[in-house]
């Protein structure tokens, strides 16, 4: 508790210091600090009384995290029809994938304690993914709606008019994933790492376990990343092959001017 | 494949509310020429909106229908539902006698071609946008198609200039010659030459008469301009309100050849 106060004091100065220079965070940090405290000690609560559930336990837990992080995911994507059912499929095939690999490999115990957390890093990231590879489709789509159906008024499958933007969906969502993986080490030392050394791990072992855990976060990205945005580009267009992810019709005026001679 | 039916011989006019202006001044022959497009109660609907309301119009073979009207009439709407850009919540259209909807999207829409309001290129060369509609269904077109589409449009020379270096009108030109490298049995015309300045406009409108007359080529253009509707249409339909308010023969160019 002590340490705990140790970091709520320094996150106040900070404030202090913010307020001299009429950078007004009291109140955020305040509320951000006591709801953080609350949350992380509810979930040690939780977890130290799941701690000697067997695996089904934690395989139902990282389920409903799963559904948590659709929910999240799928806020990209209004107005899409089933977004909810879609990106818990991607979350699902690109979590579920490399979690079983790696439970299957041995790489990851199936102990609630190491499963849960370990596998919600996963889950998490591939929500990430998803979340980003909708943001970059739908926009790109909605800005070159008229390309795209240039393409389609030539003839062209739907999927060979929004290709480049296929692409250039699950590559955004696996560039920050990309550079994590390429700074890691160099800029930062990551959490799981850094307990393990703290609790008296090899610090060789913890760095290749993490950095197994960061490729596997990659694997999981790329395959939640990729399928929402296969679905979601099935969805962009009619049976009839008709674009229907459009950008919203702007207000206009009931009555417009004749602009016929 | 057609189900061509024969046509009435005396001015078409299919809407209770329509104005016959003038007298039919299309060539006699007209009356010989099979229907090309027909809609038959065309009508579509948004949430809270009729964009086209029971349009029944029949354009014939080699005719050339302009479809003018004020600002929101539903021109562009009307237009995008002949190749089934868009959805109709009502009716439907009948391509050589046959109801669209029960032919591929994909294939009416290589026989249903459209020259947007703007030309849309796709990043790359000027022979790349003109060879895709072909690629599509895994066709190549050789060199030398595409060195004659580009001559007729008046481009020569220019299969490997990038798109991004073309003016407004010579991206229009490579629309339309990326359009008919489709070879398509009717044209559908988008505003063509609104976005260009007026000698341009003239250059791309004299060009699309050309290409009309000599493919005998079924025509629907939209236009805001009733001078330009005048000079190269066969017959001219007013919209308002999405609906349709008058049929117009206006005949100013014969294209029988």
């Amino acid at each position: 508790m002590a340490q705990a106060a140790g970091a709520v004091t320094l996150c106040l100065a900070v404030v202090l210091i913010c307020r001299r220079f009429v950078v007004h965070v009291e109140r955020e940090t305040m509320l951000s600090l006591v709801r953080g405290l609350v949350q992380m000690v509810f979930v040690g609560m939780v977890l130290a009384l799941l701690l000697h559930g067997n695996a089904l336990v934690g395989i139902l837990i990282l389920l409903a995290m799963t559904f948590a992080a659709a929910v999240t995911a799928s806020r990209r994507a209004q107005g899409l029809k089933d977004a909810l059912l879609l990106c818990f499929y991607a979350i699902a095939a690109g979590a579920g994938v490399v979690i079983a690999g790696m439970l299957a490999i041995g790489t990851l115990s199936p102990a609630i304690a190491i499963l849960v957390p370990v596998g919600s890093m996963i889950i998490a990231n591939a929500m990430n993914a998803c979340a980003q590879s909708i943001e970059r489709f739908s926009s790109d789509v909605t800005a070159h709606v008229g390309q795209i159906e240039a393409g389609l008024a030539l003839g062209a499958e739907p999927a060979v008019t929004v290709a480049p933007y296929v692409q250039s969906a699950v590559y955004a969502s696996l560039l920050p994933r990309l550079d994590m993986l390429k700074s890691l080490g160099l800029v930062w030392i990551p959490g799981v790492m850094a307990g393990m050394m703290v609790s008296g791990a090899s610090p060789i072992y913890a760095g290749i376990y993490q950095f197994i855990l960061v490729a596997m976060i990659l694997a999981a990205s790329g395959i939640a990343g990729l399928l929402v945005t296969l679905f979601i580009r099935k969805r962009a267009f009619s049976a009839a092959a008709q674009l229907t992810l459009r950008p919203r019709e702007p207000h206009k005026p009931k009555h417009a001017s004749v602009d016929a001679q | 494949m057609s189900h061509a039916t024969p046509i009435k011989s005396a001015p078409v006019i299919e809407c209770a509310e329509c104005a016959l202006e003038e007298p039919d001044r299309r060539p006699t022959d007209w009356a010989a020429q099979a229907i090309a497009v027909e809609t038959k109660n065309l009508s579509r609907a948004v949430v809270d909106k009729v964009l086209v309301r029971d349009i029944s119009v029949q354009v014939q073979k080699g005719e050339v229908l302009a479809v003018v009207g004020p600002s929101g009439a539903g021109k562009s709407s009307f237009l995008r539902l002949l190749n089934r850009l868009d959805e109709a919540t009502d009716g439907t259209v009948l391509l050589d006698g046959e109801d669209y909807r029960a032919i591929a999207p994909r294939e009416l829409r290589r026989r249903i071609g459209m020259v947007m309001q703007m030309a849309y290129l796709f990043p790359g060369t000027v022979a790349g946008n003109i060879a895709f509609g072909p690629l599509q269904r895994h066709e190549t077109m050789s060199q030398e198609q595409i060195e004659a589409l580009l001559d007729r449009v008046g481009l020569p020379g220019y299969q490997g200039r990038d798109v991004s270096t073309l003016s407004g009108g010579e991206a229009q030109r490579v629309s339309l010659a990326r359009t008919l490298a489709n070879s398509p049995e009717v044209l559908l015309l988008d505003e063509p030459t609104s976005a260009l300045d007026e000698a341009s406009a003239r250059g791309i409108e004299e060009l699309v008469l050309g290409v009309i007359r000599e493919r005998q080529m079924t025509c629907v253009i939209v236009t805001h301009d009733m001078q330009q509707a005048a000079r190269i249409a066969d017959r001219t339909i007013h919209l308002e309100a999405g609906k349709l308010v008058a049929i117009v023969p206006t005949n100013g160019v014969s294209h029988a050849g």
